[in-house]
């Protein structure tokens, strides 16, 4: 008993001394921490401002070399004609990869939930085995199976099928049909049941209680999985170069036969258009959702959502 | 009692009809995606498989065959894959060590800056992919800092761009964002009472995190480094921007083989172990996450 005592007291006081020492080192840990959280910030961003920046050299020559403020490498840049067509092409199908991929991912999600228990295993085992494999094997597979597809099927058609648009679209949606399920499936897992329930009670049909009650809860989700599958078809370059076909060239194509003669201010604009591109989604996502979670009372973010997706 | 029988069988028949109904509707809902899945996954992925073990046609493309040659063709090279692995290993590990302190810090210390921290973190992995690696490319270059080390040690030649650093700061840079999420969100989600008991009962500040927070973290770890090494073993676009080619890895080598060469039953043989490699990381994955709750139910046992 005493000599229990006296050990307590003796961790008393060797924790008040080496709660001292633990003071000063924990000052130097947490300024370790902070520098080294401002030196990943800085590496995070400091590669997007050189892009920005050197977009709006006057130099006629050399990338780096500054010559002062100018607009004119965004004047000439969007007035190329092969640049407007690339653009056009990119925004369109990005759009259309959108659309499809929203609605199809969400109608699955909620079919999913119906679903009976030995369907769900395999079908989320696919979810996940689109989201996983390497998007190089999945380019590869597609242009095999299309060219396979398409010998056998163009004699029987009696003209040649190519690959276009239509083989883009299709096999950008994959990957995106699944990101959309992910992101439609954790927010009805979260969702609160009791006004669904009390919809019922109310003998509110199935169809009301649906657009009344689920597809509101539901539609920060479609609207995040809609802006990133938008993100996603816009920026993708290795799924496109493996089924994109004659006059399809989308931006990132262009932008990656441009890197290869190398980096010339031109190229920093278009580059740079490409990041507001897709950063102005973030933002009109972000907006959208948090306007939505502020008049329902509720928090919410749309980067909380993907952060938690992930 | 007839018309009693006759009600009855007509709910039964209607209620069997409503299920049908219901079931009807399920599969309509599910139908696009499971095609999806079917059309452009299952059937393009089975295609390969067959090609892997068939014979290369005399003007490239595919000849029907059964023989294991083209994985013995790509198994005596196995540069690339060498590349590939060690790559992505170095790029995970490295990964891992920046985005620790930092979901670390972001989940403990972000306070009401909490949610400013993590837009910081989701823009740029939102913003492109490309843009943000080709970025890369006047900042190595010769104008930047291969110049800059150039000079202080005296040799003009000195270069980066082109070299395997090159590619392991690009993919460290890609890939980052993906692998502090999940270390976040589990740190984030911590019971933060256990830290204070732990403090109370005497720990340091070290122990306390390898004892209590390492370990509530690892499954978020485990699920970052699989994010990111999966991905990385098939990268395509950072070695051929920042490695100018030189950088082989197997991404570039299926792009060579598909759409240059078009030597499609190698190719496919490649994609294939490919394939094998992911799907023995994803078994570990799940073995290790499923062991980790078998021991939780143990120990509150």
């Amino acid at each position: 008993m005493t000599g229990a005592i006296r050990s307590i007291g003796r961790r008393k006081t060797a924790r008040r001394g080496g709660g001292r020492r633990n003071d000063r080192q924990g000052g130097a840990v947490e300024l370790w921490m902070r520098s080294h959280v401002a030196l990943v910030y800085l590496f995070l961003y400091f590669p997007i401002v050189i892009v920005v920046l050197f977009s709006f050299n006057a130099t006629d020559r050399q990338v780096t070399d500054w010559q002062g403020f100018s607009l004119k490498w965004y004047g000439r840049v969007l007035g190329d004609r092969q640049v407007q067509n690339a653009l056009f092409n990119s925004l369109f199908v990005a759009s259309i990869t959108a659309i499809i991929s929203t609605i199809v991912g969400t109608t699955a999600a909620l079919g999913l939930q119906r679903a009976p228990r030995w369907f769900r295993g395999p079908f989320s085992a696919l979810t996940y085995t689109s989201i996983i494999v390497p998007e190089i094997v999945i380019a590869l597979a597609t242009l095999v199976f299309f060219s396979t597809a398409f010998d056998f099927a163009s004699p029987i058609l009696g003209f040649r099928l190519k690959t276009g648009f239509a083989t883009i679209i299709a096999a950008h949606c994959l990957f995106n049909i699944s990101l959309v399920i992910l992101l439609v499936q954790a927010r009805l897992n979260g969702m609160d049941r009791t006004h669904v329930e009390a919809s019922y009670d109310l003998y509110g049909s199935p169809w009301r209680t649906f657009w009344q009650i689920t597809f509101p809860q539901l539609l920060p989700a479609i609207v995040a999985g809609f802006l990133l599958s938008f993100t996603f078809s816009f920026d993708d370059y290795v799924i496109t170069t493996f089924v994109s076909g004659a006059g399809t060239t989308t931006l990132p194509l262009y932008v990656f036969g441009q890197i290869r003669k190398g980096v010339t201010p031109a190229t920093n604009a278009v580059a740079a258009v490409m990041l507001l591109i897709t950063l102005s989604t973030l933002i009109i996502g972000q907006f959208l959702v948090s306007r939505n979670a502020k008049r329902k009372g509720q928090s919410g973010s749309m980067t909380s959502m993907v952060v938690e997706q992930r | 009692m007839a018309t009693i029988a006759e009600g009855a069988a007509r709910t039964r028949s209607g209620q069997r009809s409503r299920s049908l109904r219901q079931g009807a509707l399920t599969g309509l809902l599910l139908l696009p995606a499971g095609l999806w899945y079917v059309i452009l996954l299952v059937v393009p992925l089975g295609i390969v498989v067959i090609f892997s073990l068939g014979k290369t046609a005399a003007r490239g493309g595919y000849a029907p065959g059964l023989t294991l040659d083209n994985y013995a063709a790509a198994a005596a090279e196995p540069g690339p894959f060498v590349t590939s692995l060690w790559l992505a290993i170095a790029g995970t590990i490295l990964c891992l060590l920046l985005a620790l302190p930092l979901a670390y810090f972001v989940a403990t210390r972000g306070g009401s800056r909490k949610a400013l921290f993590i837009v910081l973190l989701v823009i740029p992995f939102w913003t492109s992919f490309l843009i943000r690696t080709y970025a890369w490319l006047t900042i190595l270059g010769p104008d930047g800092l291969a110049g800059f080390i150039g000079d202080a040690i005296g040799d003009p030649a000195f270069r980066i761009l082109g070299t395997p650093v090159a590619v392991l700061i690009g993919v460290v840079y890609g890939y980052l964002p993906l692998m502090i999420f999940p270390i976040y969100v589990t740190i984030e989600r911590m019971d933060r009472t256990l830290v204070e008991a732990s403090k109370d009962l005497g720990a340091g500040r070290w122990a306390t995190f390898r004892q209590i927070t390492l370990p509530i973290a690892l499954p978020g770890l485990i699920t970052g480094s699989i994010l990111v090494f999966i991905p990385l073993m098939g990268e395509y676009v950072i070695p051929a921007i920042l490695g100018y080619g030189r950088v082989f890895l197997i991404g570039n080598l299926l792009v060579l083989q598909f759409l240059e060469a078009r030597d499609w039953p190698v190719g496919s043989a490649y994609a294939v172990m490919l394939i094998m490699i992911m799907l023995v990381s994803i078994s570990f994955y799940l073995w290790f996450t499923s062991r980790g709750r078998k021991s939780r139910d143990v120990s509150v046992l």
